[in-house]
């Protein structure tokens, strides 16, 4: 097996598909810790983790702070709404202080797309993405796809669907580039002001018919409709995205039989899926939740090993 | 010229000592219905699954068996050379009250059976805890023993003994040989 060799978890653009095999099988032994009386292994014990949100984020930072926590480390977090961000510190400056109090890992999440691989660039500890602008959300990806694997056996040959506003999402782009690199194929659905130019050359197909994208898919991942982003000056009428995108029971029954309902969170029921289908029998959207603790765990596991191989 | 790969076990040698090490355990815990064994991943996982079956050939009753992965509870976890992997652990039935046989291959520094019993207290509280090991080749680091032995090997720090088992390396046998001559 290969070994992991970076300080730092960026987004999958630039991993190969035996590095996200890794983590995939890292995450699968680290599942069952999840499920013990003492949910507590002392792997990174000693260990500082921190949290530096940018964005507003429940799902995200609450699952790296108890997968940080399950290895024992000890977790730090930071809302920038109450620190020296907001006297008009720089996140450089910020990450360097962070660095001189000892910590060991920064999770950061950014408004600006590449910020977390900026901060990697000035700081010697690891840093992990949970999110940066439009760019990646590489371990929601990772959730994403481990949670596929365990319900469908393996990636390759699988057809996914992503529905949704790909223009604004950072967990469309992770997604395509972690699903292809493992052989997938990808179909990208939305309408077109919500379909970046060109994204076909990340070797994905596009239909603006969701009839057509739900029709050969194993998989569909259901994005959100990014309001607070732009979403809204390209598609101001949430009714009329609900009446032409928005995954209904009406539509899974033209799918394929047990076609596979993911949603990254937070749901906005009624826009872009119906109650029905979010609480249905083809949801797994609670389990990518429980993966996602996994998922973490792994990551933070193999980049605090990195650091001296 | 002396031959460096000394064979301390043969297939046979190392079924009799699993028998015989089953015959220890049952009359040990003559008095005790509630016992597991639980193997130590990779190669304790193999010698447990032997230990249950001829148990269960003697007793006609098959043990509960679990297996232990013990990489993140490694003392050396964030200074080890090599980069572990890690397995899963898998105990499938309520340790509380139970008479545990652990097992494992090698009994050396006796590190990884310290690992392995932080590791499986975090399961619950067991009644008691038994170590069988193939092999004890001395040179403890820790004040730990083994309640049943496969055979006593006497060697030099400078030598290391490799454990093979035919589930993952196609043939059975115990061998010595200097560390300098391994690859």
């Amino acid at each position: 097996m290969i070994k992991w060799n970076q300080k730092d978890l960026l987004g999958l653009e630039n991993l190969s598909a035996e590095q996200i095999e890794l983590i995939l099988s890292t995450a699968e032994s680290f599942k069952e810790v999840s499920t013990r009386g003492i949910k507590k292994v002392p792997a990174l014990r000693g260990k500082t983790v921190v949290n530096l949100f940018y964005e507003p984020s429940t799902r995200t930072r609450v699952s790296f702070e108890i997968a940080a926590k399950r290895l024992s480390a000890d977790v730090i977090n930071i809302a920038t709404e109450t620190s020296s961000v907001k006297k008009g510190e720089t996140l450089i400056d910020t990450g360097l202080s962070i660095q001189a109090l000892k910590a060991d890992v920064i999770v950061v999440r950014h408004n600006a797309s590449g910020a977390a691989a900026m901060l990697a660039r000035h700081v010697d500890i690891s840093v992990v993405n949970a999110g940066d602008g439009w760019h990646e959300h590489p371990t929601q990806a990772l959730l994403d796809i481990f949670t596929l694997k365990q319900k469908l056996g393996s990636i390759k040959g699988l057809n996914v669907s992503i529905v949704g506003d790909i223009a604004h999402s950072r967990v469309a782009r992770s997604n395509i580039w972690g699903l292809t690199k493992l052989g997938a194929k990808v179909t990208v659905c939305a309408p077109e002001l919500l379909i970046p130019s060109e994204i076909e050359k990340m070797g994905v197909s596009v239909t603006y018919n969701i009839a057509n994208a739900l029709e050969k898919a194993d998989a569909v991942n259901v994005l959100r409709m990014q309001f607070e982003r732009d979403a809204g000056t390209a598609f101001p009428r949430q009714l009329e995205y609900f009446k032409n995108f928005a995954v209904t029971e009406e539509r899974l029954k033209k799918a394929k039989k047990g076609i596979i309902v993911m949603h990254p969170g937070p749901i906005n029921r009624g826009i872009e899926i119906s109650s029905a289908v979010a609480d249905g029998t083809n949801s797994v959207i609670l389990e990518q939740v429980t993966n996602g603790i996994a998922i973490r765990m792994a990551v933070l596991f193999l980049i605090s090993q990195a650091r001296r191989v | 010229m002396r031959n460096k790969i000394r064979e301390i076990m043969d297939k046979q040698s190392i079924e009799n000592a699993l028998k015989r090490i089953a015959h220890e355990i049952l009359e040990h815990n003559a008095s005790s219905s509630e016992l597991a064994v639980v193997g130590i991943r990779t190669r304790g996982e193999y010698l447990a699954h032997r230990l249950v079956s001829i148990i269960e050939k003697l007793k006609g009753a098959k043990l509960p068996l679990g297996l232990l992965d013990i990489t993140l509870y490694r003392d050396d976890l964030m200074i080890a050379d090599s980069q572990p992997v890690v397995h899963e652990t898998k105990i499938g039935f309520d340790v509380s009250s139970k008479h545990i046989i652990l097992v494992d291959d090698v009994l050396y520094t006796g590190r990884t059976i310290r690992a392995a019993l932080d590791a499986f207290i975090d399961f619950g509280r067991p009644q008691s805890i038994q170590l069988a090991v193939l092999v004890d080749r001395g040179h403890r680091e820790l004040p730990i023993r083994a309640d049943y032995v496969g055979k006593n090997i006497p060697t030099s720090q400078q030598e290391t003994v490799v454990v093979t088992l035919h589930e993952i390396d196609k043939k059975d046998q115990v061998c010595v040989q200097d560390k300098k001559d391994m690859l």
